[in-house]
């Protein structure tokens, strides 16, 4: 399957849970039964470098264990870190399209723990000092064109580890580095949302901007866009309750179920009486619950100090305002302008700019067109036939055959009543099957739509004269049955006549 | 003539074994030979831990052929030792530790490669404290080492080489090289040479990557070379010194050529006496420290008391820095991927904790456990974050309170001369900390500090005295060095107290 293809499957799953919830909050964030959802996410973020944060290794997906690992990457001894500086400008990319602040000092801090697959024993991190801080960005709520501002307070660069492989033997356990040392954004949320569907919100638009930017590919199925949800519980008035961190949610539906289940377990153990427990929970996607994850006996102690091994980043003006200057135009500001420069409905600006490609598309396929009332049209055949085959064929937009522009030229032959919208559709399901541009197939198949006032005279005639009985009918006052001699007439035109011309020749000869 | 061939190579400096191969005198295979054969009939000093003969002499090998060649290059056929904290290439490398102590590494550290691309025949890896932590050489996995020296009281006790660098001061005190590298966390280099009567020098930090040098505290470690001279000392710190990509906290900057200075005169620089370093020093030293001024000031030198309130905190802030730092670089020895690991283990904590319970010294853990609990939740801010600002606070007293006012700083390397492993063992770990009592400001605050040797202790035991300079001023150190290097005449002094050779 295609990536914008999945994206849809993606966004299809989102719908669907949007009246899955139960207990969706009302205007104040309260749910019905007076308990308040509090969620705040984590998400980390895959940056898009060649090569890792630190070492000169490749970051492709899907290579052979362990055949993308330096030296350093393996922390063998002696070696030490470099950094990659595309990462940082990245990460500024990114704080910049989230409205955050850009540190123009921040550093690396290791933070210390032993896991097998974390081979130097610590993780590259920043914790006291992240490179931007103080961002936010706005949500649609599913209930209407109001949106709703999510704060982010922070997002950090760090190293991903390796990965262990417990299923190859039933007594040993393998490791993979290729992960090891693969730049990371942790993008911080302050705890805002109040519900599953404003946190599922929230990672849809933040995909959606990081896709514009391309600062991150966002394939959760490959885990470079991972989400970490905490989410508590409380009564209106009370402070935030204790928070129970989930992990292992691997998508935008996994991660609206698993806040669903967490909510309801939550509100009833403290309506059962029971206090909840601060901890750090596993998504099950099996069964759609979340357990408790194997807690280690003492609590974790990270021991972050500065790392010796590496200088401050120390950013310049010029380099920020580099990197500002060279920012598409974002998702918020692209919707704005469709509404406004082609007057698109506020739900087909929001699906054609939810990713670059299928608005940079559209506005392609407008610029085909010649007329000035043509943008609405290509916006419903976008969505609506393309679209349809694209997720029928698993393709994605930029793969198609033919160049999008057939799309205005289509819409301009039905705007300058070469042919019908009826017409329009066979003529779209032959473009894509033989992608010739859209007035050939017309003219080879003679599609052309008949205006001629004398053809279409006869053929009303010869319908008139074979029903006798529906024209008696329709005289004696049964109007609905105009529908019919219009149908008769277009069946003998092969579905070419002009349908007003039809009409008023029709209407003229019933007298 | 073989006796004669044989002098002709005894105590060979760098520029004697340079001119000796130009002439050719003898082939630097016929040197690297001689050395090998010295190490082999020295192996109770236990100064080197692993040897290749084989490599050793291939490399000696092609060097003469470069020479027969008219090739020239700074150390071209000069066999020398390298302290095995230097990650060599197919060539094992420990820390003289057990957890390494089967660790061939697939790459060259920097300093060495620099070494390498000069011309240098690497005759092995030396003895050292395990990953560097000791002030003398008794923590080694490999075991102890000894210097060619012996007190005149008490002379069938040997004695310790001190540390970490100890095996490198013992090869190159008992010539079973021309010269050796070390490294300096925070005395490793100057307090060994100091014990051996040799030159030692801790640049600057940054001057020397690290790359490919076994982390112990990565904010103060530095290479640096261990040497018969201070001639030798200023080309091998020009070959080993450099910017490094590879080495974030390397620094850029060109390195001058250090030999030029040599013989240089040092009229009219200033030279600190700071009284936090002078109070409470032995009749011995304080004695030692009056005649080094007193050559200073015949030379032209103009002498200068200093106060730095800040450098008495300099000991407890390292001993807060450096274990911090090492706790989390040695982290990656766990067993996992290379290195020691414990044989059946069942599950992967038990693989862990045994594989470092078992690899690791007791010193190595010491030091781990006291990182850990510096670092830990609830102490950082009462500990290594105090300490940090102490650091700083260091760095500006210097700044500030003595290089504004002098070229250089004098004292004593070490506050006693060498001690055996009886009395080492007899110290408590802080007693052995305070052997680091003079060296470990320079590492704090990222200053060049140099060792020479001065004199001899009542007991005829090498002594030496210690300058300190502002940041990349190593040049001025080497002048006023090689004035005092003359003045003391330690080559003389040496003969009286050195062990008869075993040959």
């Amino acid at each position: 399957m295609g990536r914008s293809a999945l994206r849809r499957k993606e966004n299809q799953h989102f719908t669907e849970d949007l009246t899955q919830v139960s207990q969706a909050p009302g205007a104040d964030g309260y749910r019905s039964d007076g308990w308040e959802t509090v969620i705040g996410l984590e998400v980390h973020a895959q940056i898009s470098t060649k090569s890792k944060l630190f070492s000169g290794s490749p970051t492709d997906f899907g290579s052979d264990p362990n055949s993308q690992v330096s030296f350093y990457d393996a922390a063998m001894p002696g070696t030490l870190p470099v950094l990659n500086t595309a990462a940082i400008d990245l990460a500024i990319k990114t704080g910049l399209s989230i409205n955050g602040t850009i540190n123009k000092i921040s550093r690396f801090d290791r933070k210390n723990y032993f896991y097998p697959d974390l081979p130097a024993g610590y993780q590259i991190s920043q914790l006291y000092f992240p490179i931007v801080t103080n961002g936010y960005i706005d949500i649609d709520l599913p209930n209407g064109p109001s949106t709703k501002r999510i704060n982010i307070e922070r997002i950090h660069i760090e190293q991903d580890a390796g990965k262990s492989i417990h299923d190859l033997s039933p007594e040993s356990s393998y490791i993979d580095l290729n992960r090891s040392g693969i730049p990371l954004m942790e993008i911080v949320s302050r705890p805002d949302m109040r519900s599953s569907d404003e946190a599922m919100q929230y990672v849809k638009k933040l995909r959606t901007i990081l896709r514009y930017i391309e600062t991150c590919d966002c394939n959760m199925e490959r885990g470079n866009l991972r989400v970490d949800a905490n989410i508590s519980i409380r009564r209106p008035g009370e402070p935030f309750g204790n928070r129970v961190e989930i992990k292992n949610i691997n998508s935008i539906r996994f991660l609206g179920q698993a806040l669903n289940y967490e909510a309801e377990r939550q509100i009833m153990a403290r309506e059962s009486g029971e206090e909840i427990i601060q901890e750090t929970r596993l998504f099950d996607a099996g069964t759609g619950e979340t357990r408790p994850m194997r807690t280690k006996e003492n609590s974790d102690d990270y021991r972050y100090f500065p790392d010796p091994d590496l200088r401050p980043v120390i950013l310049t003006d010029e380099r920020i305002a580099k990197i500002m200057g060279g920012l598409p135009e974002l998702p918020d500001a692209k919707r704005a302008r469709f509404i406004m420069e082609y007057g698109l409905p506020e739900s087909d600006a929001a699906i054609l700019t939810e990713d670059m490609v299928t608005a940079r598309y559209f506005e392609k396929a407008v610029s085909a067109s010649k007329f000035k009332e043509s943008p609405r049209l290509i916006a419903n055949w976008i969505t609506g036939e393309l679209f349809a085959f694209l997720n029928k064929s698993g393709k994605n937009i930029d793969e198609l055959a033919f160049p999008i522009e057939y799309i205005g030229e289509l819409v301009d032959l039905i705007l300058n009543k070469t042919i019908s919208g009826n017409i329009a559709k066979s003529v779209f399901a032959r473009m894509v099957e033989s992608n010739e541009n859209p007035l050939k197939i017309v003219t080879d198949q003679g599609l052309t739509q008949i205006r001629d006032d004398s053809i279409i005279k006869k053929v009303v005639e010869e319908v008139i004269a074979k029903n006798p009985n529906q024209v008696d009918e329709y005289k004696s006052g049964k109007q609905q049955l105009f529908g019919f001699f219009v149908g008769q007439c277009m069946k003998a035109l092969q579905g070419k006549g002009n349908p007003e011309i039809i009409n008023e020749i029709l209407r003229k000869a019933l007298g | 003539m073989l006796k004669f061939a044989y002098e002709m190579k005894k105590d060979l400096t760098i520029s004697a074994a340079r001119r000796g191969l130009a002439a050719g005198e003898f082939s630097s295979f016929e040197l690297t030979e001689y050395y090998l054969d010295r190490i082999e009939r020295n192996s109770d000093l236990n100064a080197f831990v692993t040897i290749d003969r084989e490599k050793s002499l291939f490399s000696a090998r092609k060097a003469d052929e470069k020479i027969a060649g008219g090739i020239n290059m700074p150390l071209l056929g000069i066999p020398i030792a390298v302290k095995d904290l230097f990650c060599t290439n197919g060539m094992r490398t420990t820390a003289c530790s057990r957890i390494l102590s089967d660790f061939v590494p697939g790459y060259e550290s920097t300093v060495t490669q620099n070494l390498l691309d000069d011309g240098a025949v690497f005759l092995g890896k030396t003895n050292m404290d395990e990953f560097a932590m000791g002030s003398a050489n008794v923590t080694s996995y490999f075991g102890h080492c000894f210097l060619p020296f012996r007190k005149k009281s008490n002379p069938s006790v040997k004695l310790v080489p001190g540390g970490s660098s100890g095996g490198s001061a013992s090869a190159v005190s008992s010539d079973l090289c021309v010269a050796a590298t070390g490294s300096d966390t925070g005395g490793s280099i100057r307090q060994p040479a100091s014990f051996a009567g040799l030159v030692g020098i801790k640049p600057t930090y940054g001057l020397c990557s690290r790359w490919g040098m076994i982390a112990f505290a990565s904010s103060l470690d530095q290479a640096g070379p261990i040497t018969k001279t201070v001639e030798d000392a200023a080309i091998m710190l020009k070959s080993m010194a450099g910017y490094d990509p590879k080495d974030s906290t390397s620094e850029n900057i060109d390195i001058p050529d250090y030999q030029k200075v040599i013989g240089q005169s040092i009229k009219g620089l200033r030279i600190g006496l700071v009284s936090e370093f002078m109070s409470g020093l032995s009749q011995e030293n304080l004695a030692l420290i009056e005649k080094t001024c007193s050559w200073l000031k015949d030379s032209g030198c103009e002498l200068v008391d200093l106060s730095l309130k800040t450098v008495p905190y300099s000991l407890p802030a390292y001993y807060i820095i450096a274990p911090a730092e090492a706790s989390s670089n040695l982290a990656r020895y766990d067993g996992v991927r290379y290195g020691y690991r414990a044989e059946g283990c069942r599950t992967m904590e038990e693989l862990f904790v045994r594989s470092r319970s078992e690899g690791f010294g007791e010193e190595v853990k010491r030091r781990i456990l006291a990182g850990t609990y510096v670092l830990s939740a609830g102490y950082y801010d009462a500990y290594y974050s105090k300490a940090l600002k102490i650091r700083k606070m260091i760095s500006n007293d210097f700044r500030d309170n003595a290089f504004s006012r002098v070229d250089a700083i004098l004292s004593m390397t070490t506050p006693t001369p060498a001690f055996s492993v009886e009395e080492s063992d007899k110290m408590t770990p802080v007693e052995m900390y305070l052997n680091d009592v003079f060296t470990v400001t320079a590492n704090i605050a990222g200053l060049p500090g140099i060792s020479i040797p001065a004199g001899l202790s009542g007991d005829g035991l090498p002594m030496g005295v210690q300058l300190i300079g502002d940041k990349f001023q190593e040049e001025i150190l080497l002048r006023i060095a090689h004035v005092l290097e003359k003045c003391a005449n330690f080559g003389e002094l040496k003969k009286a107290v050195l062990m008869e050779d075993m040959g």
